[in-house]
């Protein structure tokens, strides 16, 4: 791989490590929060719903799920290896593939919205 | 050169149970898939707001389950220790930065990354009502 292009892939597992670290642990507090039943303020519809709709709420959801999905996805790639999976050109085609689909699955949700 | 080289046989699926760095290696490789589930997670979510008032209180109706809290609990924990706490750790020697002839020490780098965990972390559950 060229070193441009393994930058900016790493570049972007690299944002994507940092947003996740930061953000996931409250990502899955409000997860705990629901399945306890406790559901807050933020997270009833009109408000959630609101901020999904505005173009702050749209861009950070956007930015936050993508990324995460992009570093999620090179460091499977990463951990096939691992495991002892070396066929690396079909499963970095899988990963980044998947990455792809959810990225964009995200976006239309979105849309949607 | 000897003709039959020695080669220690590594186990190409189950090295990393050889050593204690090996083993936290791995632990913390795998986090990978926490993150790749709650983007799934999440994004069923967004599914369900796209959906309306009613697919959403469908679906916070489906989250409460005592089951996946004590497995939310577990993946807390697990998620903190091995991404975002080895994360920090591991910036400054991944993203060293330079300052002219200088690099800023490496304390200062992951206590930065602390102190925006904390704010952002803050800012959202303000912003959600959390707290």
């Amino acid at each position: 791989m060229a070193i441009a292009k393994k930058a900016f892939v790493w570049g972007l597992f690299a944002a994507g490590g940092t947003v996740a670290a930061i953000v996931f642990p409250v990502l899955i507090v409000l997860f705990l929060l629901l399945s306890l039943g406790r559901v807050p303020e933020g997270l009833q519809f009109g408000s959630i719903h609101a901020f999904a709709q505005s173009w702050v709420g749209k861009s950070g959801l956007f930015l936050v799920l993508s990324l995460s999905l992009w570093h999620s996805a090179h460091r499977l790639r990463t951990v096939f290896h691992d495991f002892g999976v070396r066929s690396d050109a079909l499963v970095a085609k899988a990963v980044y593939l998947a990455a792809l689909v959810g990225t964009l699955i995200t976006a239309l949700f979105l849309f949607k919205m | 050169m000897s003709r039959r080289p020695y080669i220690r046989p590594v186990s190409k699926t189950t090295w990393y149970f050889r050593s204690g760095r090996y083993k936290r290696y791995i632990l913390r490789e795998i986090t990978c898939l926490l993150v790749g589930l709650y983007c799934v997670l999440t994004i069923r979510a967004l599914a369900a707001l796209a959906a309306g008032p009613e697919g959403w209180n469908v679906f916070l109706s489906a989250q409460r389950s005592p089951g996946l809290a004590g497995l939310h609990a577990v993946m807390l924990v697990y998620f903190l220790v091995y991404m975002t706490f080895d994360w920090f750790k591991l910036a400054p020697k991944a993203m060293p930065v330079q300052l002219g002839e200088k690099k800023l020490p490496d304390r200062a780098i992951v206590i930065a990354h602390y102190g925006l965990w904390i704010l952002v972390s803050l800012m959202l559950f303000r912003l959600l009502g959390v707290i």
